[in-house]
């Protein structure tokens, strides 16, 4: 099992008032299985991912990610683990300003010491088709050619798993089909793990699975696609 | 299976060198905040290294001699020991008297130097022109300071007149082996043979000093020899210097005049590392989502730390650099200050610790005050990449930021106590300074609440946006206050310190107070001086007889037994001569503290009560009722303590520490001192009283204070120089905290304009915002300078502040106007933006 999350709860302080964010939420996603979680805004799509991906610590529950009991570990062996096992992709790029496209997809494997990054985040830019905007700075690109180099940042290291949140989501529909059939073409050749966050039901429709939050609960998981919009309006 | 945390320093390095792109003018400015600070520690240690060094090497000459005898009356009974000694052999009287100088007509009292033999020892007189260092003694001439035949227009081949002795001015006097050119200013010197010394001068009552000067060219111990005579002679009240002691008292004028100085420098570096600490506060918060990116992408929480870790040391490494140069150029400029003081050739080299100091100093300040900033990007979560409004964990629960917090405290402590003169001074200095922080913080914070609170709704928008931007989020109020307060502050504070200390010296004198003083006038002048000062039509304010005397006893105690002990070791207080007065009244510069003043006693009266001065009494550890066998050359008094008086030494008029009752000391030998009110007429009146009274001195008070006014000018010189490092810094800060300002503000400045303002508008909201925060940083500077000078007045100079009125004014004038310019600079382009700018941003 890629991702096991068992009786997920988050809850916040707000003042005086218990906020619940999320309420007891399970599932798991196996080795290699694309899925989408949706629900409206505020539902607590975005928490779960940073949850699932080690970015945070649930109130109570428990998430494994390839075997790891994330709330057991510690800050410093989540980031480990997120760097050898977790890829992103963030609505809006999240790249870093100060360093140029190449450096930006280098960061991955230099925090592992590698030495060969440069050759390879030079072909993964070429083949996001970026080979002659290798040393501009995001602020020098469109918004389609920065969501591309997030996603070979995020394709860097290999990655067992890729998170994406609303990867379309800052795109106008044209940029934004580009995009998503990039993702889907690289996590095929990779075989990577893809859970995607986001609004946009055609995106979800192209994953296997379907997860569904509404006021933090999960109301629906559909392994069906045709099925989905019923559950979408149920 | 647990997983290994990654970090290593070459990514830290690599990221922190990437990170700094687009930043790099912005991190230099920062970094010139510290560099002047780090200058000024340079300079003074570099200066102080090098006056030591020339301490070291010039040490036989500050001394003149190898061994020095000294007392207060002729060797004429110890000739025997002095052949014995033998080695080359000086002798030189030292006295105070009058100069006249004929071709001008100007008198002075002047410090004398009588001069027997080849003195100095060691080292060189140097006079203008050379050869006549050699020809005074020879030709039986005078050396006069050059400083006060300029101010009289005197030329050498002009001739001087002391006592009845006239001497041809053979050379002006530059520099000698052991005096500095500052104490020149306060006692001009005149060197002259001791053979054509006109012995009237050395007569009854005078106060000479006697010096033997000896060197041993036979290898002996000086210091040893030294340590042998000093037991020996101490009986005979004779003083023995040698050249390890001499070194030893320079060494620690000079550490404690550099360390004093180093105080007012180190302001510059605490201002700077306050305007680091808040740059880097606001370059981290701009960082806040690309540490949370790393933080996703597997970069640990000390990892992304590290990565400004690194730039912090790398600003204070630049800073250090920086500040080491500069600090070594501005070490020649401090010298050619300090010189006037010093009685030492100072050779200024590149002094490795000083170096050291700098390029150390710089990362070592640097990450003191950044550290606080930047423990925070620990705590970055890296949900933040997903969630924007998620801010890092509170570090009121990091026990490392609480940890940070002690660093700097105990840090900044200990760096004030090994700066300061003495320990207590360093603790007394950094809690001062915490204080003045702390009060500046809390003034802003008060006032802009207060505005806040009282700021009425009807008024003009730009009004009220300025005066809403020193409390809206990114502002920069605090720091603002701290670089402008405390600059403000330190200026304020030297110049109240500066005028409270002239006053002082100037209320010395006054309308209808005595201007001119005659001292030594012996009983068989006084009529005739009186008649002299009575034909220019002045009258005698006041006649104060004088009496020399030494304790022979306290309580039964002989001080001829304790001298001749070398086990007790007597204070001055118990050895020196008194010069003691006896009258029947206590005058206004003086206040009774304890017992009754007794104002007459009977002749013959047993034990009459004398009254002494409290510090006196202190000193001698004696209280009322105690005893006192005085020896009135040659006849013993027994005295009781009658009472204590406190003295305000500072007015010009004769006070003694130790005041008879009339009745006991009509007999003994005495001179008088005569006070007038001379007023334009005193030039003449001493000039004529020094032709016919040549063995009378005379003060002038205007002459006093002129003299106080220059030495004080010239002390103040060295104030403001070291001054002017933290003044210097408080404007950096300032330009570096409204660049922050602007950077926080831009976007928002253009949205103001996008949604209508006009560039007046937004011009004018900048003006309310900067004309307001200086006017305030420059109130509480004034205010919290006000209470330091009066706290400092009172108990360091004793004496009541001088408040001149328009220093408040022109503070506020100043500050308000250098930050209002120094805002409008740096906000310049943010008025000239086009509203479209904004769009595309967002786009």
């Amino acid at each position: 099992m890629m991702l096991q999350v068992a009786h997920l709860t988050k809850t916040f302080q707000s003042g005086s008032r218990v906020l619940t964010v999320l309420e007891d939420v399970s599932f798991s996603v196996t080795e290699g299985e694309t899925c989408a979680i949706v629900g409206p805004s505020g539902s607590g799509k975005t928490t779960l991912l940073g949850l699932c991906a080690g970015l945070d610590l649930p109130t109570s529950g428990k998430v494994w990610l390839d075997g790891h009991d994330l709330t057991v570990l510690n800050e410093d062996a989540r980031a480990a683990l997120r760097n050898r096992l977790v890829g992103f992709v963030f609505q809006t790029f999240q790249l870093l300003p100060t360093l140029t496209a190449l450096e930006n997809v280098m960061v991955p494997a230099e925090l592992q010491g590698d030495r060969k990054a440069r050759q390879r985040a030079m072909a993964l830019l070429e083949r996001v088709g970026l080979a002659d905007r290798m040393h501009h700075y995001p602020r020098q690109l469109s918004g389609g050619e920065q969501q591309r180099v997030a996603l070979a940042r995020a394709f860097m290291n290999q990655p067992r798993i890729l998170f994406a949140d609303e990867p379309t989501g800052n795109l106008d529909a044209e940029t934004g089909a580009v995009i998503e059939a990039l993702l889907f073409e690289l996590n095929a050749t990779a075989g990577t793990t893809l859970v995607i966050v986001t609004h946009n039901l055609e995106l979800a429709q192209r994953t296997g699975r379907i997860l569904q939050l509404r006021a933090g609960r999960m109301t629906a998981d559909v392994l069906h696609r045709t099925t989905l919009r019923a559950a979408q309006h149920g | 299976m647990a997983e290994q945390a990654t970090f290593s320093l070459s990514w830290a390095l690599r990221m922190a060198w990437r990170d700094s792109r687009g930043s790099r003018h912005r991190l230099l400015l920062f970094v010139s905040a510290m560099v002047l600070g780090i200058a000024a520690l340079v300079a003074l240690h570099g200066v102080g290294a090098n006056l030591r060094k020339g301490v070291d090497a010039q040490a036989r000459a500050l001394l003149g001699a190898d061994l020095r005898l000294e007392r207060d009356a002729p060797f004429d009974d110890l000739s025997l020991l002095l052949d014995t000694i033998g080695g080359q052999q000086a002798q030189v009287v030292y006295l105070t008297s009058m100069a006249y100088f004929p071709r001008t007509g100007h008198v002075r009292l002047v410090s004398v130097r009588a001069v027997g033999g080849p003195w100095p020892l060691y080292g060189q007189m140097q006079t203008d022109p050379p050869e006549a260092a050699d020809r005074y003694l020879q030709e039986g001439g005078a050396l006069v300071d050059g400083s006060l035949l300029d101010a009289y227009g005197v030329r050498v081949g002009d001739s001087v007149r002391i006592g009845r002795r006239s001497y041809p001015i053979l050379g002006r006097l530059v520099q000698t082996p052991s005096e500095s050119a500052i104490m020149a200013l306060a006692a001009p010197r005149v060197y002259v043979p001791l053979a054509m010394l006109d012995t009237l001068l050395l007569g009854f009552g005078s106060r000479a000093e006697y010096a033997i000067y000896f060197r041993f060219d036979d290898g002996r111990d000086a210091e040893a020899l030294g340590k042998a005579l000093r037991d020996r002679l101490r009986p005979l009240r004779v003083g023995v210097d040698t050249v390890e002691e001499i070194r030893e008292n320079w060494d620690e004028v000079l550490r404690n005049l550099y360390r004093f100085l180093g105080l007012i420098g180190f302001i510059a570096l605490i201002l700077g590392g306050i305007g680091i600490g808040s740059a880097v506060h606001v370059y981290v918060r701009q960082r806040l989502d690309q540490v949370a990116v790393l933080r996703c992408l597997g970069a640990t929480p000390w990892a992304t730390f590290s990565v400004y870790l690194l730039q912090a040391l790398a600003m204070g490494a630049v800073a250090g650099l920086l500040g080491t140069l500069l600090g070594l150029g501005v070490q020649a400029l401090l010298a050619r200050l300090l010189v006037n003081f010093l009685p030492l050739e100072v050779t200024l080299e590149i002094e490795r610790s000083a170096v050291l100091l700098g390029l150390v100093g710089g990362p070592v300040f640097t990450l003191l005050f950044a550290l606080l900033p930047l423990l925070p990007v620990r705590r970055v979560t890296p949900l933040r990449a997903l969630q924007a409004s998620v801010d890092p964990v509170p570090v009121k629960r990091d026990w490392l930021y609480r940890g940070a917090w002690l660093v700097l405290l105990a840090g900044l402590t200990a760096f004030a106590i090994a700066e300061a003169p003495e320990p207590w001074m360093g603790v007394a200095y950094a809690l001062g300074l915490i204080l003045v922080l702390g009060g500046l913080v809390l003034l802003a914070r008060g006032l802009t609440s207060l505005l806040r609170r009282i700021m009425p709704t009807y008024w003009p928008y730009v009004l009220r946006q300025g005066v809403a931007n020193l409390y809206r989020p990114n502002n920069q109020t605090s720091v603002l206050m701290l670089a402008l307060g405390l600059g403000t502050f330190l200026v304020v504070l030297v110049l109240l310190i500066e005028q409270t200390l002239l006053v002082q010296v100037r209320q010395a004198g006054g309308p209808g107070r005595p201007d001119l003083v005659f001292f030594d006038v012996q009983p068989d002048q006084r009529d005739s001086l009186r008649q002299l000062i009575e034909a220019y039509g002045l009258s005698v304010v006041e006649e104060v007889p004088i009496v020399t005397m030494r304790l022979a006893a306290v309580n039964g105690r002989r001080i001829a037994d304790q001298l001749a002990d070398t086990t007790v070791r007597l204070g001055w207080a118990f050895r020196r001569e008194y010069r003691s007065s006896y009258r029947d009244h206590l005058t206004d510069t003086e206040t009774l503290v304890a017992g009754a003043f007794t104002p007459v006693v009977a002749p013959g009266t047993a034990m009459p009560p004398v009254s002494l001065e409290e510090e006196i009494a202190a000193a001698l550890g004696v209280t009322l009722g105690d005893t006192l066998v005085w020896d009135v050359q040659g006849v013993e008094i027994p005295t009781v303590v009658g009472s204590l008086r406190r003295v305000d030494w500072r007015r010009f008029r004769t006070n003694f520490f130790v005041l008879f009752p009339r009745g006991v000391l009509e007999a003994a030998p005495q001179m008088y001192v005569l006070l007038v009110q001379a007023g334009e007429a005193a030039p003449q009146v001493q000039r004529a009283a020094v032709e016919a009274f040549p063995s009378v001195s005379t003060i002038d008070l205007r002459l006093v204070l002129q003299v106080a006014d220059e030495i004080f000018q010239q002390v103040a010189r060295v104030l403001h120089f070291m001054a002017l490092f933290s003044v210097l810094t408080g404007i950096i800060v300032l330009l570096g905290a409204t660049t922050v300002s602007r950077v926080a503000r831009e976007e928002e400045t253009i949205l103001l304009k996008t949604l209508g303002a006009s560039r007046r508008q937004v011009l004018q909201i900048t003006m309310v915002e900067y004309g307001l925060l200086g006017t305030l940083a420059a109130l509480a500077g004034v205010l919290l300078a006000s209470g330091s000078a009066t706290l400092l007045a009172a108990g360091v100079f004793d004496t009541a502040p001088a408040e001149p009125l328009w220093v408040l004014p022109v503070a506020l004038l100043g500050a308000a106007g250098l930050t209002l310019g120094i805002g409008l600079l740096s906000n310049r382009r943010v008025y000239n933006r086009l509203a479209l700018d904004v769009l595309r941003a967002a786009g």
